[in-house]
């Protein structure tokens, strides 16, 4: 899977008064607007509706609400056989269940045959709400990716999630959605719409090129406003879409920085870093450090610490960028 | 006529199943393709049903052509799709509504070969019934072959679904048999799981969640031979039987409808599957009796037959056994 995106240019909203709203609710908001338009959505959960916000749905269209109890791997394979008769299932659990649980049934029923069934991963990354390692996903990127065929999406924020949901919906096609947990700024101007495969420009700066994917990208603009007070121009460079890969804006960022920097809340292996190493290993080797979980797992705490313990913060990221300034 | 204008061979019975859409519970599109038309039933059921000796008949046909596409493609499994052989040319050639002219019919029974590794038993039934021609089965598994060595379902017409990974059939069957009844489509679906399979977890998620649902369009038939591909241990060695004990006492728990049958019988398979479609409020699980490598004596009961391809002699030796039982289904019907 490649993409023959055209790089998006977006001005985000100020991150100052930015306001504030969980991913997961829009996630159950924005099902019962797709509803409205597409009689054949369907929503299958596993035992998490009032985590994952599924029970927004539930409430609304209770006729397309299935409770599939907790047994992942039989909610994918109920949703594969829905899928062949032209219904279009979102799976509603956490993304450490959807990616891990579930994977062979995954693989088998939806990710070989390419099934319409579009999958989500709730409470991605570690910002879980303290609930540890256990229920944390570092490692759901890499899974899906690796996986022929399915594209891999991580939205920054409400008004992205939605319209990538639309987007979802409109294509065909077996997809992993990351939907995170805690509110996050909004940085997309409500009339921004997602496209399945272009990255989006933020910002534009000749000394360092940062990468983001998820709600990290916000993080990544915090550090953004880090470096340039500190005289460092950055770009910034969104992933919304992690396969396929907008492997020609990360090439030209590349071209027009000559470092990169990621960051994800996920592990550096076989995720955002990993993607990026691979189009740049191949097409353009650039001096890149990679900002994420050092292949570690997380632990239970508050967002603020693990943001911080797990190195995700702004300023590892502006200090990741520093280091690739100063020994490149 | 069948509503893609070519005679189905009276598999279909209308008295046992619900006929007419039900309305849609959901509000959801009609599905208008579903609608069977009362002429075209009325046909159906004016139309007999093959005789026992003819469903033996083409059971016995089956074996050969399968021990044979084995032996042409020397790799495959074989003790599974002899066992199974009576029971799918059961559902193909007698119980399942389908249009093998039009297998995407939306209105056609599904059936799901949830024991994937006997795919050549269900491809060679396929090829029988007229899906594709059966010179096309001497391809199994070669290169670019439509018949790959598990089901693929976009590779071959009426594969419903994919399967190969063991205990993983149930829950897309379960998934269609719910899509039915959202949609108030008449169509039964059918899924053949094997007795070392159902050891998987997921078997029994998709147990408990059907039987929570009442999906009583939904059967599955266990092919119930007594041997998985190695077995388990005891004290003294290894036992070959029974992978797990007493499968019908088990759904049954799990909220199932239980029926026993012969599945070498044609007349107990028979039975057993219209009373399966018949019955209403749960779904049902057929438990069949049956013998691996069931047609071939060399091979019947014992798992190293599993996965092996038979020798020239061993190929000539089984297609004369065939033989033989196929001339004495005429001295049969004679005496
Ligand atoms: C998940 C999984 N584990 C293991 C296998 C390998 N395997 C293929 S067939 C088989 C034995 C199946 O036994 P049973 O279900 O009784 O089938 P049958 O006797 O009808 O051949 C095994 C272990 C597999 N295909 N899938
Ligand atoms: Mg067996």
């Amino acid at each position: 899977m490649t993409s023959s995106a055209t790089t998006q240019t977006i001005d985000p909203l100020p991150l100052a008064g930015a306001r504030q709203e969980a991913l997961r609710e829009v996630w159950g908001q924005t099902l019962v607007e797709l509803a409205a338009d597409y009689p054949d959505l369907v929503v299958l959960d596993g035992d998490l509706a009032n985590s994952t916000r599924a029970d927004i749905f539930a409430a609304a269209v209770p006729d397309r609400f299935f409770e599939m109890g907790i047994a992942e791997q039989n909610m994918v394979g109920v949703a594969a056989g829905m899928a062949t008769l032209g219904f279009v299932p979102w799976l509603s659990t956490f993304a450490a269940f959807m990616a891990n649980r579930a994977l062979d049934q995954v693989r088998i029923v939806v990710a070989q045959p390419h099934l319409n069934v579009k999958m989500c991963g709730g409470y991605t990354g570690i910002l879980t709400g303290k609930t540890g390692k256990t229920h944390q996903s570092v490692e759901d990127i890499a899974i899906f990716r690796a996986m022929p065929g399915v594209a891999t999406i991580a939205p920054a924020d409400a008004v992205e999630l939605r319209s990538a949901m639309r987007a979802m919906m409109e294509t065909p096609g077996p997809m992993y959605l990351r939907v995170t947990r805690d509110p996050s700024p909004t940085i997309f101007p409500e009339e921004y719409e997602f496209r399945i495969g272009p990255g989006v420009l933020l910002r534009d700066g000749g000394d360092v090129g940062l990468v983001g994917t998820g709600v990290q990208t916000t993080r990544v603009l915090e550090a953004a406003d880090l470096l340039a007070s500190e005289g460092i121009a950055a770009s910034v460079l969104h992933l919304p879409t992690l396969k396929p890969i907008d492997a020609g804006a990360i090439v030209a960022l590349a071209e027009r920085t000559g470092r990169i920097v990621t960051a994800e809340d996920h592990s550096i292996i076989g995720g955002l870093g990993s993607a990026v190493a691979e189009v740049l290993g191949e097409q353009r080797p650039t001096p890149m450090r990679r900002v994420g979980l050092r292949d570690v797992y997380g632990e239970s705490a508050p967002n603020e610490y693990l943001i911080e313990a797990y190195g995700l913060s702004a300023g590892h990221v502006a200090r990741a960028a520093r280091e690739v300034i100063e020994r490149a | 006529m069948a509503p893609g204008g070519a005679p189905l061979p009276g598999g279909y019975n209308g008295a046992t199943m619900p006929l007419g859409p039900a309305k849609a519970a959901t509000g959801m599109k009609e599905h208008v393709a579903m609608t069977v038309d009362a002429a075209s039933e009325r046909a159906n059921q004016a139309q007999s049903r093959p005789s026992l000796d003819e469903l033996r008949r083409t059971s016995a046909e089956a074996r050969k052509l399968i021990v044979q596409a084995i032996h042409h493609a020397g790799a495959g499994h074989l003790g599974g799709p002899m066992s199974a052989a009576d029971l799918l040319v059961a559902l193909y050639f007698d119980r399942m509504r389908i249009d093998p002219a039009r297998p995407d019919w939306p209105g056609r029974d599904r059936f799901i070969l949830s024991k994937g590794h006997s795919s050549i038993a269900l491809y060679t039934v396929l090829a029988m019934r007229g899906y594709f021609p059966t010179e096309e089965l001497m391809t199994f598994d070669a290169a670019h072959s439509r018949l790959q060595g598990h089901p693929d379902m976009h590779a071959l017409p009426g594969l419903e679904m994919s399967t190969g990974s063991l205990g993983q059939g149930l829950s897309p069957g379960a998934g269609m048999a719910l899509g039915a009844k959202v949609r108030g489509d008449a169509f039964h679906t059918w899924v053949m799981l094997g007795d070392g399979e159902i050891q998987e977890g997921q078997i029994w998620e998709a147990a408990f969640m059907a039987a929570r649902y009442g999906l009583d369009n939904l059967t599955a038939i266990l092919d119930y031979n007594g041997l998985p591909q190695f077995g388990w241990p005891q004290r003294g060695g290894f036992t070959r039987e029974i992978p797990i004990d007493d499968p019908g006492g088990k759904f049954r728990a799990f909220g199932w409808n239980v029926l026993e049958c012969d599945g070498h019988d044609h007349a107990s398979i028979r039975e057993a599957l219209d009373a399966a479609q018949a019955f209403t409020g749960q779904p049902t699980c057929v438990v069949a009796h049956t013998v691996k490598g069931k047609g071939v004596s060399y091979m019947e009961g014992d798992f190293n037959w599993h996965a092996k391809v038979p020798s020239d002699e061993q190929l000539a030796s089984a297609l004369s056994e065939l033989d033989d039982q196929i001339a004495a289904i005429g001295e049969e019907a004679a005496a």
